[in-house]
C-alpha cells in the first residue's frame, strides 16, 4: 500500500485520502472574459513531473498541500495549506439580482 | 504436415516478407506528419493514402508501431453510448471492424459475441432504459433483459447472491472484441504498401509555433516539416499538445486491467457492471480479461497497485465466484487521457495547421478505425466533418459538452 505522509495524521494508507487537483488561484470571475472562465474550469495543466495539489484526509476531512511527481508516483512533501495561505481571506457576499 | 513445414522453413520464402520496411532516413518535409505511432495514427495514415491519396506521410513513433495503449486497452468494441452522437460514431466503428479484416487483408480475429452490462440499482436501469432507446433509434443492436434472460444467456454469472442484486441488463449484440495489436499491424502494413514512412524510435522533442502555424517537428533524429501536423498519441495528450502551446482539457490517469491463466471456455459475451467497478470477458485462448475504473489520482507511470488489484478481483469474482482457485498470469496499465465529460477531443487546434486526436480515455481503441477514417478527411478538406463535429475541443466554451459519463465508467 502507498502511504501518503499526513501533516495531521502522520503517515497512512493514500486509499484514505482524495486528491482536489493542482493548488490554483481562482481568478476574478467579474472581471474575466466568458472563454477565460471557460478555460479555467475546463483546461488541466496536467503535468508530467511535479505538482503541487489540494489533498483530503477523508476520515478528518483535514485539507492540506501535497508536492508530488506524477512520473514517478513520489510523494516529495506535504504541508499544511497555512504554510501557502497566511491570511484569512473573506469573499465579498453577492448580491443576486432579482433579489 | 511436419515435412511441409520443414520445406517452408528451408525455403527462399522463409522468413515471410516483413509487413514494415526498416525505418528510412526522415525527408526534410512530409505533406502530414503523425505523431504517435498507434492504432488510430496507423488507421489515419492508411485512410490518407487510401481514400485520399495523400502519400507522403511519415508517423512518428518513439517506441514502436502500436506499443503504447493499443497494447495496454482490453479490446472491447461496442457502441451502446448514451448521446445519439456518440452512439451515431461507435456505429460505425463497430462496422467497419466487422469488415476490416477482409478491407485489409489481414486477420484482425474479431469476435462479434455481444456484451452484457448488469443493472444493480434502479437509477441504472432508467439511464439503460433510455441508452437502448437511443440505440434503436440510431440502429445498433440492443435491448433491455430481465434477469430470467440474463440466466439464460449466461449460465455461470452469478446474478443472485449480490451485494447489490442484479435488476436488468442491457444486451448488446453488436458488442465484440478483436486482436488489438493486429489492428495497428493491419493498417500499418496496408499503409506502408501505399508509401506511408513509419520512423520507429523516432521522439518528437519540439514543435516549432510560427505565426499561429506549426513550422517544424523536432525529433530525436531530425527535424521534418509538415503541411500538416496531428498528434495521436494517447496517454501523452498533453505533453505533446504543450510543445505546440495548447493546454488540454485533459487529466491522465492509469487504469489498470490482469488476465488470468487460461481456462475452458465458458464465458461467450463481454461482462460488465458498473456497480461494481469491473467488466470480464474471455478470450480466444481461454484467458479471462478483467478490467476496471482509472486509478484514483493523476500519474504517468504504469505500475499496477494491490490494492486496485484486489478489489478488481474481489468484484469479479462477486460475479463468477467458481474463479477464485484460477491464478493471475499478467497485470499492466496504461494511461487513460480523461476528459471532463468521457467524449474524446477531434479536429482543429489553435493552431492553424494542427489536428487533434486526442482525449481517448477509456474508449480509444473500439475507435480505431472510425478515427482514422474521419481524421484523414478531417486533414483532406481542412475541416472536421459533421460525424466528429460534436467532439471539437471548442465544445468546452461554449459548454456544449457530449456527456458519456455513464456509459462509459468502468464499462467498457
Amino acid at each position: 500500500m502507498k502511504i501518503m505522509p499526513c501533516p495531521l495524521n502522520g503517515p497512512r494508507n493514500i486509499s484514505e485520502f482524495t486528491c482536489f487537483g493542482e493548488v490554483a488561484e481562482m481568478p476574478d470571475p467579474d472581471s474575466l472574459s466568458d472563454n477565460d472562465w471557460a478555460d479555467f474550469i475546463w483546461l488541466s495543466n496536467n503535468t508530467a513531473g511535479v505538482v503541487r495539489e489540494w489533498w483530503c484526509h477523508s476520515a478528518t476531512n483535514y485539507w492540506f498541500i501535497a508536492e508530488r511527481n506524477t512520473v514517478t508516483d513520489e510523494i516529495l512533501k506535504t504541508y499544511p495549506a497555512s504554510e501557502v495561505f497566511k491570511a484569512r481571506r473573506d469573499f465579498p457576499v453577492r448580491k443576486e439580482p432579482g433579489s | 504436415m511436419p515435412l511441409g513445414l520443414l520445406k517452408y522453413a528451408l525455403s527462399p520464402r522463409y522468413p515471410a516478407k516483413p509487413d514494415l520496411r526498416p525505418t528510412p532516413d526522415l525527408k526534410p518535409s512530409y505533406d502530414v506528419v503523425i505523431i504517435g505511432g498507434g492504432g488510430h495514427a496507423c488507421a489515419t495514415a492508411y485512410y490518407l493514402a487510401k481514400v485520399w491519396g495523400i502519400r507522403n506521410v511519415c508517423i512518428l513513433e518513439k517506441g514502436y508501431i502500436g506499443g503504447g495503449n493499443t497494447a495496454r486497452n482490453t479490446a472491447v468494441i461496442r457502441s451502446n453510448y448514451i448521446t445519439p452522437d456518440s452512439v451515431r460514431f461507435y456505429k460505425e466503428a463497430v462496422d467497419l471492424y466487422g469488415t476490416m479484416s477482409s478491407d485489409l487483408g489481414y486477420n484482425t480475429l474479431f469476435s462479434q459475441r455481444g456484451q452484457l452490462t448488469l443493472a444493480h440499482t434502479d437509477a441504472t436501469v432508467r439511464t439503460f432504459t433510455l441508452r437502448a432507446e437511443v440505440g434503436k433509434l440510431v440502429g445498433t443492436g440492443i435491448e433491455m433483459i430481465d434477469p430470467q434472460q440474463i440466466r439464460e444467456l449466461v449460465p455461470c454469472v452469478n446474478i443472485d447472491n449480490l451485494r447489490l442484486p442484479v435488476l436488468a441488463g442491457l444486451w448488446h449484440p453488436d458488442g465484440g472484441t478483436c486482436r488489438h495489436d493486429a489492428v495497428a499491424w493491419g493498417y500499418a502494413a496496408r499503409a506502408t504498401e501505399l508509401g506511408v514512412e513509419f520512423h520507429q524510435r523516432t521522439e518528437v522533442t519540439g514543435l516549432e509555433v510560427e505565426q499561429g502555424r506549426i513550422a517544424s517537428v523536432e525529433t530525436t533524429r531530425g527535424t521534418v516539416r509538415g503541411g500538416h501536423v496531428i498528434q495521436a498519441v494517447a496517454g501523452m495528450s498533453s505533453v505533446i499538445a504543450k510543445m505546440a502551446g495548447i493546454t488540454l482539457p485533459i487529466r491522465s490517469y492509469p487504469l489498470q486491467a490482469m488476465v488470468t491463466q487460461p481456462v475452458k471456455p465458458f464465458l461467450d459475451p463481454l461482462i460488465s457492471s458498473s456497480a461494481l467497478h469491473c467488466y470480464v470477458s474471455q478470450t480466444a485462448r481461454g484467458e479471462l480479461v478483467i478490467g476496471g475504473g482509472s486509478d484514483p489520482y493523476e500519474l504517468y507511470s504504469t505500475r499496477s497497485t494491490l490494492e486496485l488489484k484486489e478489489s478488481l478481483i474481489a468484484h469479479a469474482l462477486e460475479l463468477f465466484p467458481f474463479l477464485a482457485e484460477v491464478r493471475l498470469l499478467r497485470q499492466w496499465a496504461g494511461i487513460t487521457d480523461m476528459t471532463p465529460d468521457y467524449s474524446p477531443i477531434m479536429g482543429e487546434s489553435p493552431v492553424r495547421n494542427y489536428w487533434l486526436d486526442a482525449g481517448w480515455g477509456t474508449w480509444g481503441f473500439k475507435a480505431t478505425p472510425v478515427s482514422g477514417k474521419y481524421m484523414a478527411e478531417t486533414i483532406a478538406q481542412e475541416k472536421a466533418p459533421a460525424m466528429i463535429e460534436p467532439f471539437r475541443l471548442d465544445r468546452f466554451r461554449s459548454f456544449a459538452l457530449v456527456n458519456e459519463m455513464g456509459a462509459t465508467a468502468a464499462s467498457h
